[in-house]
């Protein structure tokens, strides 16, 4: 169970504004039915140029509609310039805080806003302008960007509570994570990569195995009568095919096992896993 | 103010009966012994033991030897499918479906880097109402095939899959078959005597027992490796001291479920069906999902259109009634549940799906209670859902999304 806020709680069971503006002077629509979340906002301005009214149309959870709630109440009374300045962030603490997995529900009240501002003024959504980089949820990078920069977010499952960018086939992950490092190199906060540099191509990896087999384990095995093959090697799974006296050994599990994957492991890689070629 | 709970969660857990806890409870406190040891203490908390094993076998009609006793489901379907794999270790491939309970399929989705070997995954697909292709099953079993995990009982559906004759099919091509029966236990008749299963998973917390007691049926003959591994309890085929009070709350458990069987495929399944054909009728654009027959006495999984189920679910809880659903945002990820997908509901329906499931502990007043406030909190949320006007005039608000999602 989420472990919502009091004023979250009050503005889903009461929202405020629900309906549409007759006439609006904007109309911004975000998200969809397949996403599971969508919003409707209308606006009509004053003569001065302030919203006079706002309401919104939500289909989603919870905070999605505390959100739009919320965003709707605190819009009211501002010039089109200082609603373009409310940020999730804000509408995030108004509700006294989301859970953390929840916050794209308060960036969707933020970009509907952002849709209706420019609908208003008759220019494209900055926002959609950019590339779309998970096309489950249909995010774009610019969306991510700012996301990663508003919020301070530091890793992709943050960018994919906040925008929901990531949060479908997974697919878009390592595009998330360059888009990461490049926004906080931008940032002059780029955390140095502690991983060991070494990592080790397709190609590598079978030269350094077939040096080991060849200088180690073929010789230990060539002296039980046996022999080694190397015959795939894909990600981490080694797969030999063992020969001579090995092959029909009953003890050739454990040798594969206690005695190769052992040396390989050691010499070329931690994460092998040695493998029998099936016959 | 508080208000009276209407509880129809019981595919999540179910209330410990009160006879199960009455049963339990002295062995909290005067009879604490353990049932290994030698003394007369200890020795007649062991001979309860043997009794609640015999409860056990009773209602599913196993041997009481040939019952393991675990810490929970996920641990019954972890200990059949590594004893198979460990077994038959040049077998590298595993039949299952794609809607089973986490327990099994994140567990077959995890071989490789658990054990270090390259598996294939056979996920058999369902039709729109949940069910298998036995054809396509048969065609899916390989020589390689260690073993099939099929559960009875789907938990979000209710939707019963036809195990005994899968299992019959597996066994005459040399394969091992188990299910997770935890949601069919105590709700279909079940002889294992007569069937092919090899192995088979219970839950006590599903049928009135309390959470943390689980039993693994083995057939008896079936090969046979422990998962956890210690001293000499359960003839050494599970290691750790029994927990005792739990296993004799189970035994009055079973002992309650064979008499409450029939009503619960009666009264039950009449008050199930009220509740279900009373919200279909008085909600539009509300659809069932799952097998109209083939499934359940007691679970009504229902889809409400334009809708969003945690939404949902907050309104009912106002109302002290517990139910569960579907959506996406119930579960914290972004994707509406497995087993929807996999039966081809619609998006517009998955994300409002709610599942009532109902207990003996229900009353019709409940049933009547609930038909009276879920189908106002339906009208309020599509009053503020955009797509519940546009659905109506004809046109679906979203649909030309970039969303890909499958």
């Amino acid at each position: 169970m989420w472990e919502y806020t009091d004023k979250v709680r009050d503005h889903f069971m009461n929202p405020r504004n629900v309906g549409e503006v007759e006439n609006p002077d904007g109309v911004g629509e975000v998200g969809s039915l397949a996403c599971g979340d969508a919003l409707k906002l209308t606006f009509k301005l004053d003569t001065e140029g302030r919203i006079s009214d706002a309401k919104f149309k939500t289909f989603g959870c919870a905070s999605a509609i505390a959100s739009s709630s919320a965003l709707t109440e605190m819009i009211k009374g501002l010039t089109l310039d200082e609603a373009a300045k409310v940020t999730n962030e804000d509408i995030a603490e108004y509700l006294g805080g989301l859970p953390k997995e929840k916050m794209h529900c308060s960036v969707m009240g933020r970009e509907a806003l952002e849709a209706a501002i420019a609908h208003h003024k008759g220019v494209p959504l900055p926002m959609a302008q950019g590339e779309v980089v998970c096309e489950c949820f249909g995010v774009t990078d610019l969306e991510v960007r700012r996301a990663i920069q508003e919020s301070n977010l530091k890793s992709v499952e943050e960018i994919t509570n906040f925008t929901k960018a990531g949060g479908g086939c997974g697919k878009c992950h390592e595009r998330l994570e360059a888009i990461l490092r490049e926004v906080h190199q931008d940032l002059q906060k780029v955390i140095p990569d502690q991983r060991p540099t070494a990592r080790l191509t397709n190609i590598q990896k079978i030269k350094l195995i077939e040096e080991v087999l060849e200088r180690e384990i073929r010789p230990a095995l060539r002296k039980d009568g046996g022999d080694i093959e190397l015959v795939d090697v894909d990600g981490d799974f080694v797969v030999v095919s063992l020969r001579g006296a090995c092959g029909s050994c009953k003890k050739s599990q454990t040798t594969l096992k206690e005695y190769v994957e052992k040396k390989l492991r050691e010499q070329v890689l931690e994460s092998l896993i040695v493998e029998e070629a099936k016959s | 103010m508080s208000t009276p709970v209407v509880y129809m969660d019981n595919n999540a857990t179910t209330k410990v009966a009160p006879e199960v806890l009455a049963e339990m409870l002295p062995y909290f406190s005067e009879l604490y012994g353990n049932p290994s040891s030698m003394h007369t203490f200890g020795g007649q908390v062991g001979r309860k033991l043997a009794a609640a094993r015999e409860q056990i076998a009773t209602l599913v009609g196993a041997s009481s030897d040939e019952l393991l006793f675990t810490s929970c489901g996920t641990e019954s379907d972890s200990t059949a499918i590594f004893a198979a794999l460990q077994s038959f270790p040049e077998k590298r491939h595993i039949v299952t479906t794609r809607v089973e309970h986490p327990a099994v399929k994140n567990l077959c989705e995890s071989l490789d880097k658990l054990t270090g070997h390259k598996h294939r995954i056979t996920q058999l697909p369902v039709d729109r109402e949940g069910r298998l292709d036995l054809k396509q099953y048969e065609e899916s079993l390989a020589e390689d095939t260690a073993i099939v995990s099929v559960m009875w009982a789907n938990n979000e559906t209710g939707v019963l899959f036809p195990v005994e004759e899968m299992a019959r099919i597996a066994k005459s091509r040399g394969i091992l078959f188990h299910t997770d029966a935890v949601q069919a236990v105590g709700k279909v008749p079940i002889d294992l005597s007569q069937s092919a299963i090899d192995f088979l998973s219970l839950s006590g917390h599903k049928l009135h027992a309390p959470k943390g007691i689980g039993v693994l049926y083995v057939r008896r003959g079936t090969p046979f490796v422990p998962f956890l591994i210690g001293g000499h309890q359960e003839k050494g085929r599970r290691g750790g001291t029994e927990n005792v009070a739990s296993i004799i709350g189970l035994g009055k458990a079973c002992e309650l479920a064979a008499d409450r069987m029939s009503e619960e495929n009666t009264r039950v399944k009449t008050l199930r069906d009220k509740l279900e054909d009373g919200l279909l009728a008085a909600i539009p654009h509300a659809m069932l999902n799952g097998h109209k027959t083939e499934r359940l006495p007691n679970t009504a999984n229902v889809s409400f259109e334009y809708v969003e189920g945690e939404a949902i679910l907050l309104h009912l809880d106002q109302f002290g009634i517990c139910a569960s659903s579907g959506s996406a945002c119930t579960s914290g990820s972004l994707e509406p549940s497995h087993v929807l997908r996999a039966m081809g509901v619609p998006f517009t329906a998955a994300h409002g799906s709610v599942r009532l499931s109902l207990s003996v502990y229900n009353t019709e007043a409940e049933v009547d209670y609930v038909l009276e406030k879920l189908p106002p909190i339906i009208e309020k949320l599509r009053a503020m859902s955009p797509f519940w006007q546009s659905a109506h005039q004809g046109s679906i608000g979203g649909a030309s999304c970039k969303c890909q999602c499958s």
